[in-house]
C-alpha cells in the first residue's frame, strides 16, 4: 500500500533564500501528523510545498501521484489545504465560500452540480455551520470563521487535509474543540492529516507522530516521547523548557524562567 | 430497485430507526427521489438527522396525514402544493447567489429601452413603434412591411442604428472588461484603463494624427494606431511586472502605471512639437461615436463578442480568485495562466472599444460597482450584468450627448465623467467603510 503523502529531498528556495533542505516526509493513509519547530523552521513552506504551492526540487507524490506544475487540479482533488489565515471575502456568505471548496470537481467554466451542493451541504452540517449558511464571512467570529475554512477543506473531498495553525486565532478551550473535531472527521472520512502547530503538547496529544523542524531541515522524526525531550526543545527552540512524560506517551512542556528575578 | 442493485449501494444506519439500509445517494433513481415531502416535513427531517433516513421511516413521514394533499388538493380543483423531493436535494441556503431571474430581466429590459430611445430621439424624430416595425421588416418571411418614408428608413438604419450598436458594443466591452479587471486584481478601483490602455491607445492615436496626418473622419489609420498602442502598452506592462515578481497582482497594476507615465511623457513631448494638431488629438481623446457607421461597428464586433464571450464564461473563476492568489492555486486553479487570459481578453476588447470611440472614462468602474451596490458581490451576476447595463448606459449617455447642445455635440467622456464622478464619490466612500 502506497503511503498519502511520500516526499523524498525535497527543497525549496524562493529568491535565494533556502527555505526548505532535502526533506523527507512520509505520511501513512489515516495518519495524523503534526510539524513542530521554531518560528521561521520552514513549517509553512514544508505544507505549500506537499500542495505544490511553491516551485520546489525533489519528488513528491500523493497516494502515488506526482506533485508537478501541470497538475494543479488533480492535486487539489487529492489534497485540500487550510492557510493559518485563510481569505474570506467578507460580503460571500458562509455556503458561498463553501462551494467554492468544490471547484476542483467543477468544469472551469460550469457552474455547481447537485453533487456539489450535497457535498457543501454535508461539510456545513458536519460542522454544525447549518444557522450560518446564509451568514456573510464579515459577520463572524474568528473561531466560526476558523470552522468555515475547514468546512471548505472538507467539502473539497480530498483524502488529505493540510492545516497551517488551526489553532493560533483560538482560546484554549475552542483550540480543543478543534483539535477533537479535526480527530473525529479523520477518523469519519479516513483522512490523513497533516498540520503545523505551536503548542507542543498538543500537538503530542492528538498526533500519531511529530516531524521537528530547524532552519528549513527536518531534524526529528516519530513519537512524541521520541521526539520531544528538554534537550532538543532547548537546543532547537532556544528555550528553557521542562518536559513531563506521562504514561500515555504524551508529554507536557512547560517553560521555565531563565536566571533569577532581581529582588 | 432489485436486489442486485441494492448490493452494491453502501450500507447506511437510519438515524431515526438505527436500522441498516443501503442507500443511493446521489444515484439517478434512488428511493429518496420519488417519495416527496413537504417544506415543512423536509425542514422537520432535515433537523432530525444529518443523513439520509431508510425507506420505510421516509414514507412514514410522506404518508402523515395533510402531507398527501395541500387545502385545495383532495377536490381535484387545484393541484396540491409544490412538494420537494426528501433528501437528494441540496439545502436552499446551499447556493451561490448567482445571476438572479429578476436583475437579468431588469437589465435587458433597460438595454432594449435604451437602444429605443436612442433609435427614436433626435432631429427627426420616431417613434418606437415604427422603430420595432421596421426592425421586424428586415426579417425575412414575416411579412412585416415598415410604414416609413425611405428618408426615415436611412436616417434609422444608416445614421442611427449603427451610432447606437457601436455604443452598446464599447459601453458593454469597457463594463465587462472593468468588472473583470476588479476581480483579477481583487482592486475595486480597478478599470479597463489599469494596465495602460488609455495611455498606450492615446500615444497611437497622436502618433498618427501627428505624423500620418490621420484624422478621426478619415479611413482606418486612426483607429488601428490606437489599438496597437494599447496592446502594446499592457504587453509592455505585463512583461515588466512578469520579470518583477512572476506576475504579482499588485505589481502588474504598478507596472502598468509606470508604462502609462511612459506613454503619457511620450505623447505630451509630440503633442508639444506638433500644436497644431492639439484640437484633432483633444477631441479623439474625449470619445464619442460621432464617426460610426456599420464598418466600424464590423471592426470591433468581433473583438467585442469574443472578449466578453471568455469573459463571462470565466464569470465563476473570478469569484474564486477572490481568495487570493494562493487558495485559488489550492484550488486547482493555474491562477497566473488564468489571470493572464482574462487580462488579456480584457485588453483586446478594450483596445478595440478604444480604438473606435476614444477615450470613455467611468463607464468601467460604475457600472460593475452598481451591480455589486444593488444585487451581488458574485462576478457570476456582477460579469454579464456589466455588459447589458454598461451597453445601455452608453447608449444613454450619447443620446444626451448628442441631444444636449444639438447640432452640435457634447464628448461623450465628458458626459460619463460628468455625471460618473458624483457616482464614485458615493461608491469610494460606502467602499472605504467595508474593506
Amino acid at each position: 500500500m502506497t503511503a498519502a503523502i511520500q516526499a523524498r529531498g525535497v527543497s525549496v528556495t524562493l529568491r535565494g533564500a533556502r527555505l526548505l533542505h532535502e526533506a523527507h516526509v512520509n505520511v501513512g493513509r489515516g495518519e495524523w501528523v503534526a510539524v513542530i519547530g521554531p518560528n521561521g523552521a520552514g513549517k509553512t513552506t514544508l505544507l505549500r510545498a506537499l500542495a505544490g504551492l511553491v516551485p520546489f526540487a525533489g519528488s513528491i507524490l500523493l497516494n502515488g501521484r506526482a506533485v508537478s506544475a501541470g497538475s494543479r487540479r488533480e492535486v487539489a482533488r487529492q489534497l485540500a489545504i487550510v492557510p493559518q489565515r485563510p481569505q474570506t471575502p467578507p460580503q460571500l456568505t458562509v455556503a458561498e465560500y463553501v462551494l467554492l471548496g468544490r471547484t476542483p470537481h467543477m468544469g472551469r467554466l460550469g457552474g455547481e452540480s447537485r453533487e456539489d451542493r450535497l457535498a457543501a451541504e454535508r461539510a456545513i452540517a458536519r460542522l454544525e455551520l447549518r444557522p450560518f449558511a446564509g451568514r456573510l464571512l464579515g459577520s463572524l467570529s474568528g473561531g466560526e470563521l476558523q470552522r468555515v475554512a475547514l468546512a471548505r477543506a472538507l467539502a473539497q473531498d480530498a483524502p488529505i487535509l493540510l492545516l497551517d495553525e488551526p489553532t493560533s486565532a483560538l482560546d484554549l478551550g475552542r483550540q480543543q474543540q478543534a483539535l477533537e473535531l479535526l480527530d473525529a472527521l479523520r477518523r469519519e472520512e479516513c483522512l490523513t492529516v497533516v498540520t503545523a502547530l505551536h503548542d507542543l503538547s498538543l500537538a503530542s496529544q492528538y498526533a500519531d507522530r511529530l516531524l521537528l523542524m530547524d532552519g528549513g531541515e527536518v531534524v526529528a522524526d516519530g513519537t512524541a516521547a521520541d521526539v520531544i525531550c528538554e534537550r532538543t526543545i532547548g537546543a532547537h527552540y532556544d528555550a528553557d523548557v521542562r518536559v513531563v512524560h506521562d504514561a500515555d506517551g504524551t508529554v507536557t512542556v512547560l517553560p521555565r524562567r531563565r536566571g533569577r528575578p532581581c529582588r | 430497485m432489485n436486489a442486485a442493485a441494492t448490493h452494491a449501494l453502501p450500507r447506511k444506519v437510519c438515524p431515526r430507526c438505527a436500522r441498516p439500509f443501503a442507500c443511493g445517494e446521489g444515484r439517478p433513481g434512488c428511493w429518496c427521489e420519488s417519495i416527496a415531502v413537504s417544506r415543512e416535513t423536509l425542514a422537520e427531517i432535515r433537523a432530525l438527522a444529518d443523513d439520509c433516513l431508510c425507506p420505510g421511516c421516509l414514507r412514514a413521514f410522506a404518508a402523515r396525514p395533510g402531507e398527501e394533499a395541500g387545502p385545495h388538493g383532495a377536490d381535484g380543483l387545484r393541484p396540491p402544493a409544490p412538494r420537494r423531493w426528501a433528501k437528494a436535494m441540496p439545502d436552499a441556503a446551499v447556493r451561490s447567489r448567482g445571476l438572479g431571474r429578476a436583475p437579468a430581466a431588469v437589465a435587458v429590459a433597460f438595454l432594449l429601452g435604451s437602444l429605443l430611445l436612442a433609435l427614436g430621439v433626435g432631429p427627426v424624430a420616431i417613434a418606437p413603434g415604427a422603430i420595432a416595425v421596421s426592425a421586424l421588416s428586415h426579417v425575412p418571411l414575416l411579412g412585416v412591411h415598415a410604414h416609413l418614408s425611405d428618408i426615415q428608413q436611412a436616417i434609422l438604419w444608416q445614421v442611427r442604428a449603427p451610432r447606437v450598436v457601436l455604443g452598446a458594443l464599447v459601453g458593454g466591452m469597457l463594463a465587462v472588461a472593468g468588472s473583470a479587471y476588479q476581480g483579477v486584481f481583487r482592486n475595486p478601483l480597478a478599470d479597463p484603463y489599469l494596465l495602460g490602455v488609455a495611455a498606450g491607445a492615446g500615444l497611437g492615436a497622436t502618433l498618427a494624427i501627428a505624423y500620418a496626418g490621420a484624422s478621426a473622419a478619415s479611413g482606418e489609420l486612426l483607429p488601428l494606431a490606437a489599438f496597437a498602442g494599447a496592446i502594446a502598452a499592457v504587453a509592455g506592462a505585463y512583461l515588466l511586472g512578469r520579470s518583477a515578481v512572476g506576475g504579482a497582482a499588485d505589481v502588474l497594476v504598478l507596472a502598468g502605471v509606470t508604462v502609462a507615465a511612459f506613454a503619457t511623457a511620450v505623447q505630451t513631448f509630440v503633442l508639444q512639437r506638433h500644436a497644431q494638431t492639439l484640437r484633432e488629438v483633444y477631441s479623439w481623446l474625449l470619445g464619442g461615436f460621432a464617426a460610426a457607421d456599420w464598418h466600424r461597428v464590423a471592426l470591433v464586433a468581433p473583438y467585442v463578442g469574443l472578449s466578453s464571450l471568455v469573459l463571462v464564461l470565466h464569470r465563476r473563476t473570478l469569484d474564486v480568485l477572490s481568495l487570493g492568489d494562493e487558495e485559488a492555486g489550492a484550488l486547482g486553479l493555474h491562477v497566473h495562466r488564468v489571470r493572464l487570459l482574462i487580462v488579456v481578453a480584457a485588453t483586446v476588447g478594450t483596445s478595440a472599444a478604444v480604438a473606435v470611440s476614444g477615450l470613455i472614462g467611468f463607464v468601467g468602474i460604475i457600472v460593475p460597482h452598481t451591480i455589486r451596490l444593488l444585487t451581488s458581490v458574485s462576478y457570476r451576476a456582477i460579469v454579464p450584468l456589466s455588459l447589458l447595463l454598461g451597453a445601455g448606459l452608453l447608449v444613454l449617455a450619447d443620446v444626451i450627448a448628442r441631444s444636449l447642445l444639438s447640432p452640435a455635440e457634447l464628448p461623450i467622456g465628458v458626459v460619463t465623467a460628468f455625471f460618473g464622478a458624483p457616482f464614485f464619490a458615493i461608491v469610494l466612500r460606502t467602499t472605504r467603510f467595508q474593506a
